[in-house]
């Protein structure tokens, strides 16, 4: 095996900075070495990986991607994009084209306080901090809060796009577990005990309390109640990603945990990307005021401010168009399409397999019998032309390999019925080799009860990747050898 | 100065690490005043060669297509020279198994090693033969894919309760693995440029001295050193078997060469070899080579060179 590459022959994103063109010196040196002198300790963090590689595979065209997060912009009519473009250019064309204050244009502030309240939140426009995408609150809050070394508490699993973040200020991030009602509030006591006993305690909380990116799964009233008191007590403070609330599909609205807390420990982050478009990278963040201030330091020295022209563009529709509307006409779209998504991992996956059944958002999370590993097993799909992200993407310690998270807004019903039977195909394929493995095949085909088990909610704990019983005609590895 | 086509991407595992070499080698070639055209390995591959119509072929691809041998029988047949190894060295070497026969043969020391398909364990009981596989190779032991260039899909078994999950992993990437007896050791690579071994690259994981095989496959836990501390006649036996490896095997150009040495005994073994290694900026024959006081443009260079030298067609 190659020596090459601890990860499937590294490649570093530094190396498109590399100067082009100039002739290059016959020094007894690497690149990488003339370069890696000058890298600041936290790139040591910024790595690739044999998963970014495999994953950069998922976007060949013919591979049918369940792996995005991706909203469904087609939805969007051209011929409105094209109106309220030009709204903007005779309405404030010298505006659009020009810089803007880097805490964001008044307009869109109050198109902010439409979304916020549409979830029963509030906030002065004064508590606003307009941003380029959730993704920079993300790294405005890690730069305000974090010094090396300190603890952020994050869910496991977490959202992929937020371990860079976390990685580049040298968090030591906690995961903490989740089950059917979101992140499991009394583990994350005991933890926050336990880290005091070492005279520690996180910089903040990390946590997407609706449909969330990876699990699917909703943080009851209770523990939201809850946290924002462990929060309060503690002097801690929460950074509530909020990117899908408005995209609930049924059951009722949970209060944000900001409007529990009304707003002292608790940083709420907002965006247009999944209720508009992703293509204008607009969000925004509502903080304590010292600490918005500090982020909003920090958001002139990243950017200045955040696009002009697209600030105007998303105030023009909320003046002009009807954003509820098309937030309404999305919902109906991905719940279709997560029906058919439940359906399918039904009809195509195998017993042992469970998934969370999600009221809303873009993604669930399917967990698979002992002895599969996703990495491996994006492998094999890959080669069918179809894709996921494997579990351990939202994990930081490595665990995650028996799970995956399957998006259900970005393809559309054929799609996702054949991309699911073509994964669950994969599956069934490597359980069956494994059995024979384990010199364990089945012996009897299985009784009609246990084909398809409907994912019973109260055992949706698969977050804790813990399982349904044992399936009594596998039983598990390990238990004897071959 | 000739038309350069530099073949990348394609659409192995190694995509990524492909397209990073293919960039860095364009850039060099452009420096050494060819013309350069990059071309990511398609399905179009054979029309756009034929469009572009090169003097010769740079092969930066890595991984299946492009190191197995597909890629340089085609520009076999429309008659362009490439770089590298020939259609026949790539079969060889990009096989782990057929590389393993081939070296044991010629008697050069490679771990004991089983290879089977998935075939002999659905249709033919080779399960039930595991406790005797296992017998043979001891624990612990490392399950790979047989034709799979990267570190995905290699898995370590400390005890029998691993190998079932390690073979479905392994058979994730490849219809064929090999298990093989690990070598408690450090990784030496060999790099052959024209004949000649390069300098020894040794990896040494950076938490002590602990052979942990997760490190091996970590980024930042292991730290390449070149030229290797090693004694002399260390380096001496590391490249004459990885010369030896290289022709057994008919590589052809350049290779690099795999090798484990055991830290206890000092005995060394070869795991493989490369026929086409990575040429991104950590890759280790560029490091090699800048050891020997061979710089990248050079090395590109002389790569191209031998490339002319051997000519189209067999």
């Amino acid at each position: 095996m190659t020596v090459d590459d601890p990860g499937g022959r590294p490649g570093r994103d530094t190396a498109a900075a590399r100067p082009r063109d100039r002739p290059r010196s016959r020094a007894s040196q690497s690149d990488l070495e003339r370069y890696a002198g000058l890298f600041a300790e936290r790139t040591r963090n910024m790595r690739s990986s044999a998963m970014r590689d495999l994953m950069a595979l998922t976007q060949r065209p013919e591979v049918i991607s369940l792996a995005g997060g991706l909203p469904d912009t087609t939805l969007f009519p051209a011929e409105e994009l094209a109106k309220h473009l030009s709204v903007v250019a005779a309405e404030a064309g010298a505006r659009a084209l020009q810089y803007a204050p880097t805490e964001g244009l008044s307009e869109v502030k109050r198109a902010i306080r439409e979304v916020l309240r549409a979830e029963g939140d509030d906030a002065d426009p004064e508590d606003v901090l307009v941003t380029t995408g959730g993704q920079q609150v993300i790294d405005l809050v890690c730069k305000t809060l974090v010094n090396p070394g300190d603890v952020v508490v994050a869910e496991a699993p977490t959202y992929p796009g937020a371990v860079p973040a976390f990685a580049a200020y040298e968090a030591d991030v906690v995961q903490i577990a989740m089950d059917a009602d979101g992140l499991r509030v009394d583990a994350l006591e005991e933890r926050l005990d336990a880290l005091g006993a070492e005279g520690r305690s996180p910089k903040f909380i990390y946590t997407i309390p609706n449909f969330q990116n990876p699990a699917g799964v909703t943080l009851s009233l209770p523990r939201r109640r809850r946290l924002v008191e462990v929060a309060r007590e503690r002097e801690l403070l929460i950074l509530e990603d909020n990117p899908y609330g408005l995209l609930r599909f049924e059951g009722a609205p949970l209060p944000t945990l900001r409007s529990l807390d009304g707003g002292e420990f608790v940083i709420s982050l907002g965006t247009f990307s999944k209720i508009l478009s992703p293509g204008l990278r607009l969000g925004w963040a509502v903080a304590p005021r010292p600490v918005l201030s500090k982020m909003n330091i920090g958001k002139a020295a990243s950017d200045l401010n955040s696009s002009s022209l697209t600030q105007l563009f998303v105030a023009t529709f909320f003046r002009d168009g009807d954003w509820r509307g098309y937030v309404a006409k999305q919902c109906a779209l991905y719940r279709a399409r997560r029906d058919v998504m439940l359906a399918s991992l039904e009809e195509h996956f195998p017993p042992g397999a469970t998934w969370t059944r999600p009221e809303g958002g873009l993604f669930l999370w399917v967990t698979l019998p002992d002895g599969l590993d996703t990495t491996d097993l994006l492998a094999k799909a890959l080669s069918r032309n179809v894709a996921f992200v494997p579990g351990r993407a939202a994990y930081l310690d490595g665990r995650g390999g028996a799970s995956l998270r399957l998006n259900f807004s970005g393809v559309g019903e054929d799609d996702i019925r054949e991309g699911v039977r073509r994964i669950g195909a994969v599956v069934h394929e490597q359980i069956e080799l494994l059995d024979r493995l384990t010199g364990r095949r089945p012996a009897a085909p299985a009784p009609a009860e246990a084909l398809s088990p409907a994912p019973d909610p109260t055992l949706a704990d698969v977050l804790e990747l813990r399982r349904r019983a044992p399936d009594p005609r596998r039983p598990q590895r390990g238990s004897s050898s071959p | 100065m000739s038309v350069v086509a530099v073949l990348k991407g394609g659409r192995s595992l190694e995509r990524q690490v492909s397209l990073q070499s293919g960039a860095r080698v364009e850039d060099a070639l452009e420096r050494l005043g060819h013309e350069v055209v990059g071309i990511d390995v398609g399905h179009d591959l054979v029309r756009r060669l034929r469009e572009v119509g090169p003097d010769v072929a740079f092969v930066a691809l890595h991984g299946r297509d492009g190191e197995d041998g597909t890629v340089q029988e085609l520009l076999e047949v429309v008659g362009i020279p490439y770089t590298g190894s020939g259609v026949s060295g790539c079969v060889r070497a990009s096989d782990k198994v057929l590389a393993k026969h081939e070296m044991r043969d010629a008697g050069i020391p490679t771990p004991d090693g089983l290879s089977f398909n998935e075939t002999a364990f659905k249709e033919l009981g080779a399960a039930d033969a595991l406790g005797a596989i296992e017998e043979r190779l001891g624990f612990p032991l490392v399950v790979k894919p047989a034709d799979q260039g990267s570190a995905l899909g290699i898995k370590f078994a400390a005890s029998a309760a691993d190998v079932p999950a390690a073979l479905v992993a392994a058979f994730s990437y490849s219809s064929k693995v090999l298990l093989e007896r690990y070598v408690h050791g450090h990784d030496l690579a060999v790099s052959i440029l024209d004949g000649v071994a390069l300098p020894v690259v040794e990896a040494v994981p950076v938490d002590g001295l602990r052979y942990d095989f997760a490190a091996r496959y970590t980024i930042g836990r292991t730290r390449f050193e070149c030229p290797a501390g090693l004694a002399d006649e260390t380096t001496i036996r590391a490249q004459e078997l990885a010369l030896a490896t290289h022709d057994v095997l008919g590589c052809r150009g350049f290779s690099r060469v795999d090798l484990m040495r055991d830290h206890q005994t000092g005995e060394l073994w070869v795991l493989e070899a490369n026929a086409i290694p990575g040429l991104t900026d950590t890759s280790l024959l560029p490091q090699a080579a800048d050891a020997a006081g061979i710089g990248f443009d050079e090395l590109v260079g002389r790569i191209l060179a031998l490339a002319a030298r051997a000519g189209p067609g067999p």
